[in-house]
C-alpha cells in the first residue's frame, strides 16, 4: 500500500467514531500494539527532543526501504508514533521525505501538531523525514 | 370591683408594655450583635459568584465543556477591573512617561509613579525607588544576578540557592558563577519537600555572598520560612533575594518584616497582565549596584566621554516601560486587597484540604510535596500512567492542569519522576469544579489503564 492509501485507510477507521474519547480509546489502544524498539536502541541519542513525553525512534534501511520502530513513556504518544510508524515505515526514503501526511488534520489530530502541545508530533515527523533523507544521500 | 378591674387592666396593659419594650431591646441587641458578626465574618468570606462573575474567561466553554482553570500556578486569570485599567490606559490616558511637558505626558507619568507607590504600599517597602518595574520575575533576578554579581561576586564566591528552584532562579546564578569562578550551592530537601535548615545553616559561610529561594515552591507548594532563612543569612552579614511569584497571590509579603533584600514577583500571576514584574531591593544595595541594562531613560546627562546615570528607580528601568502592564498591575493589586489576603488564604486553604483529600482517596495517585505548610498547589503522579496522557484527557473535559516538569528539573530528578500533573487553585477556583476534576481524573485513569 502507497502512504496515501494507508493514510485513506487511517481516515476511514477514525470516522467510526463521533466523539473524543472514542477517538482517543482508539488511539491508546493503537499505542499499545506499537511494534516496541529493541531495549539496546532505548538509548539518549534515539530520544526526540522537544517531547513532553519521551520518544525514542529508530529507523533502519532494509532492500531500499525505510524501517521504523519506537516506543514512548506516554500511552497518547505512543498511539500517536504507531499511527506515523504504520504510515511512513517501509517505504522508500523519496517517499516517505514528500509524504504531505494529511490524515493527522482531517482524523481531528490536528491539536497535536501546535507548538504549544509540546508532545513532539512535529519533532516526530521532522525526525523520521531526516532518517528519510539520511538514507537517500548515503 | 369595675374600679379594680380598670387598675388591673392598666397594670396589665403597663406589664406587657414594659415586656414588648424588653423583648424589643433584646431583640434588637441581638439583632445588631448579629449584624456586627455578619459583617466582621464578610471580611473573611469570599462571594465566589460575586467574585466569578468578575473573571470574564471563567464563562467560557473548552472542548464543549465549561472552563475549570487549574493552571493558576502558571498564570492567573484577570479580573474585569484589570482589564479595565488597559483599555482605560490605552483610550484615555496614552503618552509616553518622565518625558514629555504636555498634559497626556504629565497625566500618566502621576498615574504611573502612583502604580509604583500603590505597589510600595502592597510590600510594604520602605521607599518608592526601591520599587522597580521589570518584565517579570525571571527579568527581576537577571537583574539582580547581572547587576548584584558585577559589583560583589569574584572567583571563589559562592552563592546559595535551593533545591525546588524554578530555573528561573538557578539558570542566571549558574551563568554568573561560570562567569566569575564562583561556586553554587544549593540546599536540599527532605521527602516531604520542606528545606532542611540545618543543611542551610551548614552552608552559610564567610565565602556566600548572596541567597536566593523561592518564598513558595511552584511545584510542591511548601512555604518556605524565609525569614528564619533571611535572619540566618543576615547574621553573616549575607544579603537574600526571595522569588515570590508563587507567593503573592496566596499571601501577603511585607519585605520589611521579612528584612528582605531583594524580593521579586510577576504581575501576570497576581491576577495582573503579563510582561510585567516588580524588583523590590533595599536602597542601600540597589544604589551600589550597576545599571543592567542602559538607554533611554536611565540617565542624568550623557557624553560620549562619559554618561552619569539617573537615581532610582530610573536608572533600572532602560527604555518605555510596560506602562499599560503597570496600571494594570496596581488595579490586579487593589482588586486583591479589597477582596484581602487573609480572606483569600483561607478559602485558598480549604480549597487545598478538599482536594489533597478527595485525590488521596484515588488508587495509584501519590501526591509530590506533603509540607506542613503549604499553599494551593498541589502536584501528583497516578502510578504507571503518564502526567502528559492525563493532562491530554483532562484538556478533553474543558480541566486546565499543567503537566511535566514545571521548569524543576532538578527537582524532578531529586524526587526520581520525569514529571508531575500539577493543579493550583485560585480564589475563584470552587468545591464543585474540584469534584469535576477528581470525576475526570478518574476517568482519565480508567481510559488509560
Amino acid at each position: 500500500m502507497s502512504i496515501e492509501e494507508i493514510e485513506q485507510e487511517i481516515i476511514e477507521e477514525f470516522e467510526i467514531f463521533d466523539d473524543w474519547m472514542g477517538k482517543y480509546e482508539f488511539l491508546i489502544d493503537m499505542g499499545k500494539s506499537l511494534p516496541m524498539i529493541e531495549e539496546k536502541y532505548k538509548t539518549d541519542d534515539k530520544l526526540i527532543k522537544g517531547c513532553q513525553s519521551r520518544v525514542w525512534m529508530h529507523s533502519e534501511l532494509k532492500d531500499g526501504k525505510v524501517i521504523f520502530t519506537a516506543d514512548s513513556d506516554a500511552i497518547i504518544t505512543k498511539g500517536m508514533v504507531a499511527l506515523m510508524v504504520r504510515v511512513l515505515s517501509n517505504h522508500t526514503p523519496d517517499e516517505i521525505i514528500n509524504a504531505k501526511l494529511e490524515f493527522v488534520d482531517k482524523i481531528g489530530l490536528t491539536q497535536h501538531l501546535s507548538p504549544t502541545r509540546s508532545n513532539g508530533l512535529v519533532s516526530m515527523i521532522k525526525q523520521m523525514k531526516m532518517d528519510a533523507l539520511a538514507y537517500k544521500v548515503k | 370591683m369595675l374600679l379594680f378591674d380598670k387598675k388591673k387592666t392598666s397594670a396589665l396593659k403597663h406589664f406587657i408594655i414594659l415586656q414588648f419594650k424588653f423583648y424589643l431591646e433584646l431583640f434588637l441587641t441581638l439583632h445588631f450583635q448579629k449584624m456586627t458578626t455578619i459583617n466582621s465574618i464578610d471580611k473573611t468570606i469570599i462571594d465566589i459568584q460575586k467574585v466569578r462573575a468578575q473573571f470574564p474567561i471563567l464563562s467560557r466553554r473548552v472542548n464543549g465543556k465549561l472552563l475549570i482553570y487549574f493552571d493558576n500556578g502558571a498564570t492567573a486569570q484577570k479580573p474585569i477591573q484589570v482589564i479595565d485599567a488597559i483599555v482605560y490606559y490605552y483610550i484615555n490616558q496614552n503618552a509616553n512617561i518622565h518625558r514629555g511637558v504636555h498634559t497626556l505626558s504629565q497625566e500618566i507619568t502621576v498615574a504611573y509613579e502612583h502604580a509604583r507607590v500603590t505597589i510600595q504600599k502592597h510590600l510594604n517597602a520602605e521607599h518608592a525607588h526601591e520599587i522597580i518595574f521589570t518584565k517579570g520575575t525571571t527579568d527581576s533576578i537577571n537583574l539582580v544576578a547581572h547587576s548584584f554579581g558585577k559589583k560583589y561576586i569574584t572567583k571563589g564566591d559562592e552563592i546559595i540557592i535551593s533545591e525546588m528552584e524554578h530555573h528561573s532562579n538557578i539558570l542566571p546564578w549558574q551563568q554568573l558563577c561560570e562567569e566569575k569562578g564562583a561556586i553554587l550551592k544549593v540546599i536540599p530537601i527532605n521527602d516531604s519537600g520542606e528545606l532542611l535548615m540545618d543543611e542551610y545553616e551548614k552552608l552559610l559561610s564567610s565565602k556566600t555572598k548572596i541567597v536566593s529561594v523561592t518564598h513558595i515552591s511552584n511545584v510542591l507548594g511548601t512555604i518556605n520560612p524565609v525569614k528564619e532563612i533571611i535572619a540566618l543569612a543576615h547574621a553573616k552579614n549575607i544579603p537574600v533575594l526571595i522569588d515570590g511569584a508563587q507567593a503573592v497571590p496566596h499571601t501577603k509579603a511585607d519585605v520589611q518584616e521579612l528584612d528582605a533584600d531583594f524580593y521579586c514577583f510577576s504581575a501576570h500571576k497576581l491576577f495582573g497582565p503579563t510582561g510585567v514584574g516588580i524588583l523590590y531591593g533595599k536602597e542601600k544595595y540597589l544604589n551600589e549596584m550597576p545599571p543592567y541594562q542602559v538607554g533611554g531613560g536611565t540617565i542624568k546627562t550623557v557624553t560620549f566621554a562619559k554618561t552619569e546615570y539617573a537615581d532610582l528607580p530610573l536608572k533600572f528601568e532602560a527604555g518605555t516601560p510596560h506602562i499599560a502592564g503597570g496600571m494594570g498591575l496596581a488595579a490586579a493589586i487593589n482588586y486583591v486587597n479589597e477582596i484581602g489576603l487573609d480572606a483569600i488564604a483561607a478559602y485558598e486553604h480549604e480549597l487545598l484540604v478538599y482536594a489533597t483529600s478527595a485525590l488521596n482517596k484515588i488508587n495509584g495517585v501519590k501526591i509530590i510535596g506533603e509540607a506542613a505548610n503549604k499553599a494551593s498547589v498541589i502536584s501528583f503522579v497516578v502510578e504507571g500512567l503518564h502526567p502528559f496522557d492525563l493532562g491530554t484527557i483532562l484538556d478533553q473535559l474543558g480541566i486546565a492542569v499543567r503537566t511535566g516538569h514545571h521548569c524543576t528539573q532538578p527537582l524532578m530528578q531529586r524526587f526520581g519522576i520525569q514529571g508531575t500533573v500539577r493543579v493550583s487553585f485560585a480564589f475563584y477556583n470552587t468545591k464543585e469544579e474540584i469534584d469535576e476534576f477528581i470525576i475526570g481524573l478518574e476517568r482519565a485513569i480508567k481510559m488509560l489503564s
